[in-house]
């Protein structure tokens, strides 16, 4: 995909203008019997003494998909790794799955960004699913034929199956194609059964039949398995028909509210501060001009392995 | 090298009768002891070394010890524990000096690693009594070895195997795939030091018999020709300390029929190894592209 020439598109009809602190009903619902899974009221992130984002309010209920979306280098990975309690929120209140980020990360899927194994990497791809299941332990599996090890092989193999990646599960994941390591990976990110999906950027470095078809699955996921998923994207298009909530963040705030209504010239227009345009090609496709995205911000987003920086 | 008293004793392909002869030598049977404690140490360390890819480190480590043997002698001390002292002391400062990235400062360990040999040189140059030179250090010998020498041995593996069969499904975890392992609470920093202190205790293992030029023989061949002939984690851990301990003691007992140094079998055995598996892999490999092409794959973007 061309970074520079690159248009947004996206499938939505007219909306409305979403101000930027968007509070919905927000504390009433939320003590009762099923609480959000995900709860962001006026969050904000400060990454080197610089504020990414700010008002941000966001509640996800489970089994809801949704993306975060924005330009480059606007803290959209910092939003997966507030949640996840690796930084610390700068303002406001943030709750993940009813308590602080980082002390329910064992209900959580986490999917980083851009993840590949090379080919000298032998290990199979069921060796890696696994670890996302008891990796986290302490000693070393025993190989005896026990109840515990049956338990463990057969969750595996559901999981494997469950992504549609037993055909290629017991290969070396070295050898296994982006597609291929993708869906294994996910597998990874949902053995033990989360009730949060935390995806960053999964369908980047796919090709297009495959950012479709992993689309696809996570949409299934989300919505059949009801595992809430929150989506770092880049590119809005391949996931826009399982969306249920699009956070925008931008250097000017920051946007929540459903697609149709998120995306649009108005608001796009007063979260960049720069005329912006929606426009709806003839198959009702909606396009985006005007974006400020420069190229060089964009080959950059990777350059700091692990960092916060990278925030993409 | 050679046995200097002795002609070379001759393989008589009577495999009881030669080896009754070779152990009749407690020397040589405190070299099959500290050779097999050595193998499966270096091999299951050096599993992980080739899983994490830090073969450098390894490398730092073991070129350390050479002037940390050097200097022991110098002091007076059995070498045995200049190869601890500094290969863990240096296995410590990779760890300082890496900070928080995981990716190896290349120039600065091997800046500090070139002074260091430098230094062990001059202690040799000023230990005019060291009969054999820095070879020995350098390229390994089964003679000399002592019972106290393999307790020493036997105990720090012990520790060592010890601590690997705690943390080593975490470490495996940590190792790969890093990112999915802290978000899971697992202490991949920690994790990774304590690793280098292990992989600091293992080569000064694996020293004392191949040399610390040759440490690799039994830290990296091993592993890398297993990790070649399967994926499966607890099976190539298995293989690797089988052929580690197969060039160990076919090295061991080469060395003793022949006037050629052990360090050189060690490491030829286990080359072999590897040559045959690559070789075997490359064969899988062919032969799987010869059949009928499957079906259109996926392909990375």
């Amino acid at each position: 995909m061309n970074p520079i020439a690159k248009v947004r598109e996206a499938v939505a009809h007219s909306g409305h203008t979403v101000p930027a602190p968007r509070t919905e009903d927000h504390d009433t619902a939320a003590e009762a019997g099923s609480g959000p899974v995900v709860a962001l009221h006026d969050a904000a992130v400060r990454v080197g003494g610089r504020t990414l984002w700010s008002g941000v309010d966001l509640r996800i209920g489970p089994g809801e998909f949704t993306a975060v979306l924005g330009p480059n280098g606007v803290g959209k990975s910092t939003m997966i790794k507030v949640l996840l309690g690796a930084l610390p929120a700068a303002g406001g209140e943030v709750r993940v799955l009813g308590a602080r980020p980082g002390q329910a990360n064992g209900r959580i899927g986490y999917l980083p960004q851009r993840r590949s194994f090379d080919a000298s990497m032998r290990v199979r791809g069921t060796d890696v699913v696994r670890l996302g299941l008891d990796g986290d332990r302490w000693g070393v599996p025993l190989p005896l034929p026990t109840a515990r090890r049956r338990a463990v092989r057969e969750r595996v193999a559901e999981v494997v199956e469950l992504v549609g990646a037993s055909g290629y599960a017991h290969r070396p994941i070295g050898q296994c194609s982006g597609g291929e390591q993708q869906r294994l990976l996910i597998a990874q990110a949902l053995v033990r059964r989360p009730e949060l999906l935390l995806l960053d950027e999964p369908l980047d470095s796919l090709d297009l039949p495959n950012q479709s078809a992993v689309a696809a699955l996570i949409g299934r996921i989300c919505h059949q398995e009801g595992v809430a998923v929150v989506m770092v994207a880049h590119d809005v298009n391949p996931i826009l028909h399982h969306l249920d909530r699009v956070v925008y963040l931008a250097e000017g705030g920051a946007a929540t509210g459903t697609p149709q209504e998120v995306i649009t010239s108005r608001t796009l227009t007063r979260l960049y501060g720069t005329p912006v345009e929606v426009l709806r090609a003839s198959d009702g496709r909606l396009v985006v001009v005007g974006q400020p995205e420069a190229p060089a911000v964009h080959t950059d987003r990777h350059g700091i392995p692990g960092g916060v920086r990278a925030a993409g | 090298m050679l046995l200097a008293d002795t002609a070379v004793p001759a393989w008589s392909w009577n495999l009881i009768a030669d080896f009754q002869q070779m152990w009749s030598f407690p020397f040589m049977v405190n070299a099959f002891r500290a050779g097999a404690v050595t193998a499966v140490v270096s091999a299951v360390v050096g599993w992980f070394v080739v899983l994490r890819r830090q073969t450098f480190a390894a490398h730092t480590v073991s070129a350390v010890a050479f002037p940390g043997a050097a200097g022991a002698v110098l002091l007076g001390v059995s070498a045995v524990y200049g190869y601890f002292a500094l290969c863990v002391a240096a296995a410590l400062v990779i760890a300082a000096l890496r900070g928080s990235g995981d990716h190896e400062e290349s120039a600065l360990t091997g800046t500090v690693q070139a002074f260091l040999l430098a230094a062990g040189f001059l202690f040799i140059a000023l230990y005019k009594g060291l009969l054999e030179g820095p070879q020995t250090i350098l390229f390994g010998t089964f003679l000399g070895i002592t019972s106290t020498q393999v307790t020493v041995l036997t105990g720090v593996g012990i520790g060592v195997l010890a601590v690997l069969a705690l943390i080593g499904r975490q470490l495996l975890f940590a190792s790969i795939d890093p990112q999915v392992a802290a978000g899971r609470g697992v202490p991949v920093r920690a994790l990774s030091v304590a690793f280098l202190v292990l992989l600091g205790a293992a080569t000064a293992e694996a020293s004392q018999i191949t040399g610390t030029l040759l440490v690799f023989a039994l830290m990296v061949i091993p592993a890398a020709t297993a990790q070649n002939l399967t994926a499966r984690p607890i099976l190539s851990l298995a293989l690797a300390v089988l052929l580690a301990l197969a060039a160990t003691w076919l090295g061991l007992t080469a060395a003793y029929y022949s006037p050629y140094p052990l360090g050189f079998f060690v490491t030829s055995f286990a080359f072999a190894g590897y040559v045959t598996a690559r070789g075997m892999h490359a064969l899988h490999t062919i032969r799987g592209r010869i059949r009928p092409s499957l079906p259109a794959k996926e392909v990375t973007a």
